[in-house]
């Protein structure tokens, strides 16, 4: 049913905004290419002009001078209500209408837009199961009804009912909790996976930003770019003193998250055996014929089971039994920053996984330390040549 | 409502929801009953031929009808008026002249009722309902006018903000979102203007108005206390089934889903 219209690149140029009775102007020539299909970030501190740059995107706010473009064409030569019907746009708290259904406020813009009704049904369910709300169960609801992460979802929702290219986000996961605001930003990026929309996201939280952009904007005052670039360059080597305050302490431990352990180079040498195939005896044989003080027993279905020093063989009656069990595992779909975290916990080495759970390699805090360096040589490289 | 109700609109919010409720019930039966038992007196005892003459019950509802008719036009008047003014005036080209046409209504409310009423007469020489109908309209507009213009500016501008961000036209945000949160504040507001026009109404009569005005002044000239008595327990009774009808306005009408 979803047609995936994938988004319109948005450009900004020599864009400036002076409120009248203000000195200084709030956006001072800002220029910006948001390439088509990409979420891009906007973060900054309090007061540096997110909220006015995103905001004459759809021109809630009308820029004093510059021009914008979507998918090339002049959003200032076009009707200002049109063009925010097909520009979607959430904001925190969501901004959902009390006295409207929950069904109703999805359905504003499609009305707008002045859809069949039967279309407009249709696609309101469809926008709530992409949210993963029950239509039979919250159609009927006034906002109030819903929990606030809930309240967000149809506010997602709502912007994308008429299926915008382009979706405008100011603080969208500002008011909630941290672990529901996790799990709307995992849907975020799911949905995105699918819709490939054009997305500016305003945000003063730096890990959302590195966690759900594919670029990030850090604004100084008056809007200026510090830096814009994917969040791998800017953890790995910030432009300036503002964006290593705004990166903050840990730098590198946020570069994990952004890495998976499939794509990292870990070992696939370690001595395994299979439980049922073999005997301690047996086994024993092969570590010393290998020169290896540990091996690890896997099930039939090649599952990681236990460690075994060679030590424990001369006394086991049975592999089932020898050593001490794995403990966490990572699999080649974890952060680097999981597999640290298992790495650490079972004292230097974890097992990696493949989809299936079966063994595939082993990953140790070398792998990871070597990867950090090899990132910052590659951005310094990068950025010296440039 | 709570939350909109605490601005400085005319709010007839008074205790609990349950209170409300109860009351709700209780007022139109106790007005029933006392006006009941009245009349029921009235008609009984033995009356004079001046009695007579007003208290028999062609009289006492031409005048009951007379009275609830200049009502009624005034709550038409005032809804037609206040609301739409109300709502033009706080759009934001109109900021400059709203305190213009405030200070106007709250001159209506604050000038005695019957000055209104007999300078309006005077100036224009008409009398009968309309020229009772029309000053006791001005007389009472400031609640809804007020309460419609508070009830407009005390919608969350997050929601304007969603509004317009979404595509709706300025028209649009107005009639869809602003209007309606502001129906529980103009209700509260047309629930005393409703009030204070059937109390005012009373006065009809100086402009040959009618209304149970008449009775009252009748009773009072003709020094006949039971006339006297009727009138007013007719006219406190109808003022008090108006309010009734203003609670369940507010009670039924007000937008779904705010609480
Ligand atoms: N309507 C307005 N009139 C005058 N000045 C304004 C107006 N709106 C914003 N400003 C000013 O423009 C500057 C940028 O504001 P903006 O809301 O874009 O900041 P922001 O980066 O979104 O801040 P925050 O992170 O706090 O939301 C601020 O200095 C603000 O005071
Ligand atoms: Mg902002």
């Amino acid at each position: 049913m979803a047609e995936t219209v994938s988004g319109a690149e948005i450009q900004l140029e020599n864009v400036t905004k002076r409120y009248p009775g203000t000195g200084e102007p709030a956006v001072k020539d800002f220029n910006m290419t948001i390439p088509a299909g990409k979420i891009v970030i906007f973060v900054g501190p309090s007061g540096c002009g997110k909220t006015t740059t995103m905001r004459m995107i759809n021109r809630l706010i009308e820029p004093t001078s510059g021009t914008i473009t979507i998918g090339g064409e002049d959003t200032l030569k076009l009707n200002a209500d049109a063009l925010r019907r097909k520009v979607g746009y959430a904001i925190q708290q969501a901004g959902l209408f009390p006295h409207f259904t929950v069904a109703q406020n999805i359905a504003v813009v499609p009305g707008l837009l002045d859809w069949e009704k039967k279309k407009i049904g249709d696609r309101v369910d469809e926008m709530m199961d992409l949210v993963g709300l029950d239509p039979s169960v919250y159609r009927d609801r006034f906002p109030r009804q819903l929990s606030g992460g809930q309240q967000q979802r149809v506010g997602v929702a709502r912007a994308l009912a008429a299926d915008p290219p382009v979706l405008l986000m100011d603080e969208p996961f500002g008011a909630v909790d941290p672990i529901t605001r996790g799990n709307l930003q995992d849907e975020l990026l799911r949905l995105q996976l699918e819709l490939r929309k054009t997305i500016v996201f305003v945000t003063h939280d730096f890990d959302e930003a590195v966690k759900l952009g594919d670029k990030i904007a850090v604004l100084g005052d008056q809007s200026t770019i510090q830096q814009f670039d994917t969040p791998e360059a800017i953890l790995a080597n910030p432009a300036n003193d503002m964006v290593a305050g705004f990166v903050g302490a840990g730098a590198s431990l946020k570069q994990l998250t952004l890495l998976r352990v499939r794509d990292v180079n870990y070992h696939d040498n370690a001595l395994t055996v299979v439980a049922p195939d073999s005997s301690p005896a047996e086994l024993r044989k092969q570590m010393s014929e290998q020169g290896k003080t540990y091996a690890l027993v896997l099930d039939a279905r090649r599952r990681p089971q236990r460690w075994v020093h060679v030590r424990d063989l001369s006394t086991a009656s049975s592999l089932a039994t020898v050593g001490r069990p794995v403990g966490d595992n990572v699999s080649t779909q974890s952060t680097l920053q999981d597999a640290l975290e298992a790495i650490l916990s079972e004292g230097g080495n974890a097992v990696v996984t493949g989809s299936r759970g079966e063994y595939v390699g082993t990953i140790d805090i070398e792998t990871v330390t070597n990867t950090i360096q090899q990132l910052r040589d590659e951005h310094d490289a990068g950025s010296a040549a440039s | 409502m709570s939350s909109t109700t605490k601005v400085q609109g005319f709010s007839t919010e008074s205790g609990s929801r349950r209170a409300d409720r109860v009351r709700l019930l209780a007022q139109p039966v106790a007005v029933l009953v006392i006006v009941g038992l009245v009349l029921l007196w009235a008609f009984t005892r033995s009356n004079d031929s001046i009695e007579a003459e007003s208290i028999q019950a062609s009289v006492l509802l031409a005048k009951t009808w007379e009275h609830v008719l200049i009502t009624v036009v005034v709550a038409a008047i005032v809804v037609g008026i206040g609301v739409p003014l109300g709502m033009v005036l706080t759009r934001s080209w109109a900021k400059p002249v709203a305190p213009i046409f405030i200070g106007i209504a709250n001159i209506g409310q604050a000038a005695p009722a019957l000055g209104v009423l007999v300078l309006f007469f005077l100036w224009t020489e008409w009398d009968g309902l309309w020229a009772a109908a029309l000053p006791i309209a001005f007389y009472s507009l400031l609640p809804v006018l007020r309460n419609t213009i508070v009830g407009i500016q005390s919608v969350d501008p997050a929601l304007v903000d969603a509004g317009r961000g979404i595509g709706m036209s300025s028209r649009g945000v107005l009639f869809r979102i602003e209007a309606p949160l502001a129906v529980p504040l103009i209700l509260a507001g047309l629930r005393t203007s409703l009030v204070l026009a059937v109390g005012t109404a009373t006065l009809a009569f100086f402009v040959n108005g009618g209304g149970l005005g008449e009775l009252v002044d009748t009773g009072y000239k003709l020094n006949r206390v039971s006339v006297l008595v009727v009138g007013a327990v007719l006219a406190v009774g109808l003022a008090l089934l108006i309010d009734w009808i203003g609670a369940l306005l507010e009670e039924y009408l007000g937008p779904k889903g705010l609480s």
